[in-house]
């Protein structure tokens, strides 16, 4: 028999990174944006050009205007992510691991679950007024679900045998909870944030387009209603923005958190 | 301190209702400082019987004791596992350091005695890895540290070898001897390996097929400390022998009936 050479048959499975595409990809639309307003087939009312947003957006922030709306929406969103993950993760736990909780808690969250939050925003603002509180509450609402029930997923996914491992070495409850369920639910939990980063964005854009005088929906909405689209674009790359930070500083602060898990 | 397993046995119901009797009326006294080795075949129950000792199962019938006084601040049982059952969140210390730190023992206290036992089990130079970062041999000293350092008087292992490959398992056969004969704790050594159970321990309980009693107890009247080159003699070939004379058939009907 005649010798054949043996070739890699699964080296066309290799994917390779494309660095260089990436960025370029970016920069070809943003260039095509730019000539398409250049060329004044559209009208700048419709679709202002990206260096005219990038001047406004120097313009804004030097004046000011731009730092108060960042700065409204920053404290909300945080304070709601906060709130809400917080009581999403103390909600998933406790359902997770406490039968009577589970008992308690799981027809009351399947029932709640499924009801759109930004509906529940005018009820919020009965209760609770006009201020700041109810559009808190709203976005904490948003954030909160999603932590519950994939805390609570992770919760159900800790390993029995380390459970009986950590039981053989005489932890009680609060210890199993603390050293053994908790650290196994960390990778479901920021999974859970991650989501919820994404859900408060969207309650903090709507509820700031009701009687409110500051923070990014507020730009986007008024800026509309006066057809300045320049200033509204502004707003939208800022949000754009505010979403590729949270997912950058959720993910840095997962690798943080979870040092153990291999690369 | 002794353990008395005193006509334990273990019914398991599973979801669709049938009940597996995985013990019966198992009778067995373990000594003080005695190595013992409990072996059977596949699925007869002997890992069961550990949880019962351990205190992670209750028995279906039966009860278990552990007798003789226990030091003030040591634990009457440690365990190790099969399946090594490290908290991966954790560098091999902290887990050595966990049971610890379950009893309560300052921080610097814990990590001297934690020290203590990973120089003890060639674990030196590893304390800041992470369970995924060490080989299956490492990750069980991780196991057996972690146990020792309790300081139990009672050591359970759950086939702690089964899952290494032939050559570390021989090498770490001879390190927990090794470390045995300076720490002396009363041993149950859970196994399906004849060998294994006749060159570690001082005496072998051969359990039957499920649902699991005691078939025989067969010392072994090998000197110790045990060495390599006793594999081959005739004391220790005979006790093979005749163990798995006890175990041929149950195993053969074991594996028949597709438990194994």
């Amino acid at each position: 028999m005649a010798r054949h050479p043996v070739t890699d048959r699964a080296a066309f499975l290799t994917r390779r990174q494309h660095r260089a595409l990436r960025v370029v990809a970016l920069a070809a639309l943003v260039l095509v944006w730019e000539a398409i307003a250049r060329a004044g087939w559209v009208p700048v009312l419709f679709l202002p050009s990206p260096v005219g947003v990038l001047a406004e957006a120097a313009e804004m922030l030097r004046s000011g205007e731009l730092l108060v709306h960042l700065a409204a929406s920053l404290s909300r969103l945080l304070l709601g992510f906060a709130i809400g993950a917080a009581l999403g993760v103390v909600v998933g736990v406790a359902v997770g691991f406490f039968a009577v909780a589970e008992a308690v808690g799981t027809p009351v969250i399947a029932a709640t679950f499924p009801i759109p939050k930004i509906a529940l925003l005018p009820l919020l603002i009965l209760w609770l007024g006009l201020g700041e509180p109810s559009k808190i509450a709203v976005i904490a609402l948003g954030v909160f679900f999603p932590m519950a029930i994939n805390t609570f997923t992770g919760v159900r996914q800790a390993d029995p045998l380390l459970v009986r491992a950590a039981v053989a070495f005489g932890a009680r409850r609060w210890s199993i909870i603390r050293k053994v369920v908790l650290p196994s639910s960390l990778p479901m939990i920021f999974a859970g944030l991650r989501l919820g980063a994404g859900t408060a964005l969207l309650l903090l854009v709507a509820a700031e387009m009701i009687a409110v005088e500051s923070g990014i929906g507020f730009l986007v909405l008024h800026a509309g209603n006066l057809m300045q689209t320049t200033k509204l674009m502004v707003g939208i790359v800022v949000l754009s923005l505010l979403g590729v930070a949270s997912h950058w500083s959720l993910g840095r602060l997962e690798r943080l958190a979870i040092p153990w898990r291999a690369a | 301190m002794r353990v008395i397993v005193d006509g334990a046995s273990k019914v398991y119901a599973d979801r669709a209702g049938h009940s597996v009797r995985a013990l019966e009326g198992v009778d067995l006294t373990v000594e003080s400082e005695e190595f013992a080795a409990v072996l059977g075949p596949s699925g007869c129950g002997k890992s069961t019987l550990l949880n019962l000792i351990a205190g992670l199962l209750t028995p279906s019938a039966g009860a278990i004791w552990l007798d003789g006084e226990l030091p003030a601040g040591r634990t009457a049982t440690a365990m190790v596992f099969q399946e090594f059952a490290l908290f991966p969140w954790r560098t091999a210390q902290a887990n050595v350091e966990f049971g610890l730190e379950e009893l309560g023992v300052p921080a610097a206290e814990r990590a001297r005695r934690a020290r203590m036992f990973i120089e003890l089990t060639g674990l030196a130079g590893f304390e800041t890895r992470y369970p995924h970062q060490l080989s299956g041999g490492m990750r069980q000293r991780v196991g057996i540290a972690r146990a020792l350092a309790v300081e139990p008087a009672i050591l359970l292992m759950d086939e702690p070898f089964s899952a290494l490959d032939a050559q570390t398992r021989q090498l770490m056969q001879e390190e927990l001897l090794a470390i045995w004969g300076r720490t002396r704790q009363t041993i149950v050594y859970v196994t399906h390996n004849i060998q294994e159970a006749v060159y570690m321990a001082d005496r072998v309980i051969v359990l039957s097929r499920r649902p699991g009693h005691v078939l025989a107890e067969v010392k072994i009247e090998l000197p110790r400390p045990r060495e390599e080159r006793m594999l081959g003699e005739p004391t220790f070939v005979a006790s093979v022998e005749r163990i798995w004379s006890l175990i041929r058939e149950q195993a053969a009907e074991a594996l028949r009936d597709g438990v194994a």
